[in-house]
């Protein structure tokens, strides 16, 4: 491998921290510290164009792996590496960044550079989160996501942020726990934190206690990933982060720091557990189907669009739980799909909430009716993303949901049956939102002369509506490389669901004959 | 006849107390109303010497006066610790004297006097010995304390801790002289052989009273009232020495006593104290307004961690517990010289209101604080969270499940509170009329030693860790 290869995770893990490092060091110039922002973030994106570019499509392996001995003892290796799961979630991350600079530009007008430091040290706790496959470099990182985005929350947030702030970080610091106890047990009885090593012993058999032990680990996994993705009764964090949490702030939220808890949830308790999975899967499809349908009841009678934005995360990271535990092929693949689809989908909601608050500073739906007379451009950019969210063919959204509930039906018919019902509730509280925001004659004089968006706030969304609309259109580019790594997963798990499970290619190929041709 | 080498093993007390000699006699010779910082200067050099005499002493392990002094990894670890504590504390008094106008040459004498016995501590394998050099540092703490002499609750510190600090030592001596009678001798390691093979009620006795002693010191609970009135009415600068400093040297101690002797009786004395210094001191520091009360709590909770790993013993336990004060003292003592900056003249600002808007009074300070408390919560990438972690992994490879669970609930407590300190400097409304100063240059250097090993501790924490292990195989020898 060349140097690049070999490097290009701590490459794009690090730059953002390096560029933290600088920025601290920089005069207080807030316009020279927005564009330095800008160009870092720009910077790590391109870097990290580098891993789909040279990703070995149809390999389940880790690809750019990077190992080497941290810290003798306890064994500690500073093991990098992504697979087809985690490489888009990489990619996800650095292409949310920039667009997070963009939107903060105006928005975030005091302590700027604070604001700044800590965005870019988020960004590379988050992508640390994703690449590491040593348990305790990925705690690190885990708990290393907290600290940036508690001080988001509670420095440059709304009214009540500090109670935002330290519920957030209470909630995920107190879960995490669990997580650390159980990854201490592992290294107890195998005296190795590496994720590779610590599966085939596990696989083998090789672990003492493993199978009286393994229903603890997999909760105490299970515990920090459900708060933070957030599964149905642990959720509660989420609609005061969300509201309180500045633009760029809710966005990274939703789209990078939910994905977190279903990535690890894949990742973990499907890769070391499947046993347990298997047996708990009852209860959690249960929990995420709850999740589905309660998120879209409440996010129906939010009277503040925020809060609603952030009721449907509750229900649309419960189709990816849905999808994560159905254990099918086609199930999965959606699943990480639609983990990528959330991020774009309702990244753009935030930032198009964003930049509505920026000029009426008021989530407050009443406020608002008729916005489409005076903002066009932004009522369509809000009507576009909206139906991505929905789930409308063509358009990302659909691809994720109809795979997750494909899988589910194929599970059971039940849980395919009760989680369709969200897909209509989503329609429901979105269409309905959007009526009221939009349609209608302006009723409130304060929204007469509201300015249309700049050009600032255009570029800002144009990515994620192409990104919207190719992933809706051409999700084989996606797939290619994420399908064989949840086969690969899968392997673990009974063959013989398998065996009547047509594969991924085989439905969107389907797929793509009836809306494209 | 004594042999020359024997003087090189106890080298760096030597050019500490000629140090501290010098400061008693150049403080005549300066006027009275004139700056104290040559003083400063001279012990400041005197640690940097003590430093160097460390490191030449590191070649020359082994016993020296007739069994008394020990050299060893773990006599040279703790004397490094110590000296890196007294260097930056009396970087951090050279500004805070000026400000608090106390004028007293002996301060800086007093601070290495102490620190002669913190070092002698862990060097003294000799019960004796062990005494004087506990009653040298904790005598110069004593009066440490009362350095503020225009302020009552000053004097309420170092009477109190004089009164209750003798109370123990006694006990600790009583502690000895029983030792002493069952086995008929007060070396370490000659305990250690008796005990092998003899069995007495009266051991189990001496050791509960040395452990009563020594728990005063580190301020573990059931001794640790004395604390949060002690610590709010010393000096700042004095209690980031002495809430750091005397622990790390009576841990060493204990260590000592406790492992090198093969103590009989401790495991639950030690179990029990974990357990109550962790759950009484967050809990006290939750309510707490006063940073350095919250602050002193808190060293209570982190003197019960620290006894976690003593009572997961042996090797990897006494390791953890090496490394703990290493951090512990890092980001204690800098956690101290921010707050004593903070305070300004008169200690007048250390409510939690007066941190009210630091993040945007002073940025670099607040965020250097910031790292501290993450450190102390046990975050990661800074020493706090390695040193938790080795100890609670100790304890869990020596199965005390019981005291693990205590320990990790008792972590997300101090989450909370360390979290309002943050809250406060960040979230809250700026308060205009607590100003705070420009950093002095000297403060600037000692924030960023203890910055650098907090930071070097929490990334790189290996070679330090195989330090401790080697120290640990050292004391079990």
């Amino acid at each position: 491998m060349n140097f690049i290869d070999s490097n290009i995770l701590t490459i794009v893990t690090f730059l953002p921290l390096a560029g933290a490092i600088l920025l601290a060091f920089f005069p207080r110039r807030d316009r020279d510290i927005r564009y330095f922002a800008l160009a870092v973030s720009l910077i790590t994106l391109l870097a990290s164009l580098h891993l789909p570019w040279h990703f070995v499509r149809g390999n389940s392996g880790f690809q750019f792996e990077e190992n080497i001995p941290w810290i003798p003892h306890p064994n500690i290796h500073y093991h990098l590496g992504v697979d087809g799961i985690s490489l888009w979630l990489v990619v996800l991350t650095t292409f949310l960044m920039p667009l997070c600079v963009l939107i903060s530009w105006k928005g975030i007008h005091d302590r700027v550079k604070e604001f700044f430091i800590l965005m870019l040290v988020l960004e590379t706790a988050m992508i640390g989160v994703f690449i590491s496959l040593d348990l305790f470099l990925f705690y690190f990182f885990w708990e290393a996501t907290l600290i940036p985005m508690a001080l988001i929350i509670g420095i440059f947030g709304h009214g009540r942020r500090i109670y935002a702030a330290v519920k957030f970080f209470l909630y995920t610091m107190v879960a995490s726990v669990f997580m650390l106890a159980a990854i201490l047990w592992l290294y107890a009885r195998t005296g190795s934190f590496d994720f590779v090593t610590i599966q085939n012993l596990v696989q083998s058999g090789q672990v003492a206690g493993f199978a009286q032990a393994a229903l603890w680990l997999f909760l105490g996994f299970f515990v920090a990933f459900a708060v933070k993705v957030p599964l149905f009764p642990v959720h509660t964090w989420l609609p005061d982060a969300h509201v309180e949490a500045p633009t760029a702030g809710s966005v990274l939220l939703a789209g990078v720091l939910l994905k977190m808890g279903t990535y690890g949830l894949l990742r973990f308790n499907l890769g070391l557990f499947p046993d347990q999975a298997r047996r708990n899967a009852p209860w959690i499809i249960a929990l995420a189907i709850i999740g589905i349908v309660y998120g879209a009841l409440v996010a129906m009678i939010q009277p503040n669009i925020k809060r609603l934005v952030a009721y449907t995360s509750v229900s649309h990271l419960g189709f990816v739980v849905l999808g994560i535990f159905s254990f099918t092929q086609i199930g999965v693949d959606g699943a990480v799909y639609q983990m990528l689809n959330h991020g774009v989908s309702t990244g753009a909601l935030f930032m198009l909430l964003g930049m509505i608050y920026d000029r009426r500073h008021t989530y407050d739906m009443s406020e608002y009716g008729g916005l489409a007379t005076p903002m066009p451009v932004y009522a369509t950019f809000f009507a576009f993303i909206m139906l991505s969210s929905v789930g409308l063919p063509l358009l990302n959204g659909f691809i994720g949901e109809f795979m997750v509930l494909s899988g589910a039906f194929l599970a059971k018919q039940l849980y395919g049956i009760l989680a369709a019902t969200g897909v209509i509730w989503s329609a429901c509280y979105l269409m309905w939102m959007y009526q009221r925001v939009f349609y209608g004659n302006v009723t409130n004089p304060a929204n007469a002369a509201l300015t249309d968006l700049d050009a600032r706030e255009r570029v800002s969304l144009w990515p994620l509506a192409i990104a919207a609309l190719v992933m809706g259109v051409a999700p084989m580019l996606w797939l290619h490389s994420i399908d064989p790594s949840v086969v690969a997963m899968l392997k673990q798990f009974s063959g013989a669901t398998q065996a009547s499970v047509p594969t991924a290619t085989h439905v969107t190929q389907a797929l793509l004959q009836v809306i494209g041709r | 006849m004594i042999p020359a080498v024997d003087y090189v093993r106890i080298l760096p007390e030597l050019v500490l107390t000629v140090f501290g000699i010098i400061v008693m006699m150049v403080d005549p010779l300066i006027p009275e109303q004139g700056s104290k910082k040559p003083l400063g200067a001279i012990a400041l050099v005197g640690t940097i010497a003590g430093l160097a005499a460390t490191v030449y002493q590191a070649g020359y392990y082994g016993s020296a006066f007739y069994n008394t002094i020990r050299v060893d990894t773990f006599s040279v670890f703790f004397h490094f610790v110590v000296l890196l504590i007294a260097l930056v504390v009396s970087l951090t008094s050279f500004e805070y004297l000026e400000v608090q106008r106390i004028r007293s040459g002996e301060y800086y004498g007093l601070l290495l006097f102490g620190t002669v016995g913190m070092m002698l501590m862990s060097s003294a394998v000799e019960l004796v010995l062990v005494f004087i050099a506990l009653e040298i540092s904790s005598i110069s703490t004593y009066i440490l304390a009362g350095m503020r002499r225009r302020v009552a609750e000053s004097a309420e510190a170092s009477l109190k801790y004089f009164l209750l600090g003798s109370f123990a030592t006694a006990f600790f001596l009583y502690g000895v002289a029983m030792i002493y009678g069952t086995t008929g001798t007060t070396n370490v390691y000659g305990i250690a052989h008796f005990l092998q093979t003899l069995h007495s009620t009266l051991a189990y006795l001496a050791v509960a009273l040395m452990f009563v002693g020594l728990g005063f010191k580190v301020a573990a609970a059931p001794f640790h009232v004395w604390t949060p009135d002690v610590y709010e009415g010393s000096p700042a600068p004095v209690v980031a020495f002495m809430s750091t400093g005397p622990k790390a040297a009576a841990f060493a101690m204990l260590l000592r006593v406790l492992f090198a002797t093969d103590a009989p009786g401790w495991f639950w004395m030690v179990w029990v104290a974990a357990a109550l210094s962790m759950t009484l001191g967050n809990i006290g520091a939750l309510v707490q307004q006063n940073v350095k009360r919250l602050l002193a709590y808190s060293s209570i909770a982190h003197a019960g961690y620290l006894l976690v790993a003593f009572a997961a013993a042996q090797q990897v336990g006494i390791s953890a517990a090496i490394f703990y004060t290493a951090s512990y003292a890092a980001m204690n003592v800098g956690a101290f010289a921010v707050v004593s900056h903070v305070a300004s003249a008169g200690e007048k600002y250390v409510t939690l209101d007066d941190y009210a808007g630091l993040g945007r009074r002073s940025p670099m300070l607040a965020a250097i604080l910031t790292i501290f408390l993450l450190s102390l919560i046990g975050i990661p990438v800074t020493g706090g969270f390695f040193a938790k972690f080795y100890v609670f992994s100790a304890a869990l490879q020596a199965n005390l499940i019981g005291l693990v669970i205590i320990g990790v609930i008792n972590s997300a407590i101090a989450a909370y509170y360390y979290l309002r300190i943050i809250i406060y400097m960040y979230m809250r409304d700026e308060r205009t009329d607590a100003p705070v100063a420009r950093v002095p240059v000297s403060l600037g250097v000692g924030l960023a030693m203890c910055l650098i090993a907090t930071v070097y501790l929490g990334v790189l924490p290996g070679r330090v860790l195989g330090y401790a292990l080697e120290s640990a195989h050292d004391l079990l020898k």
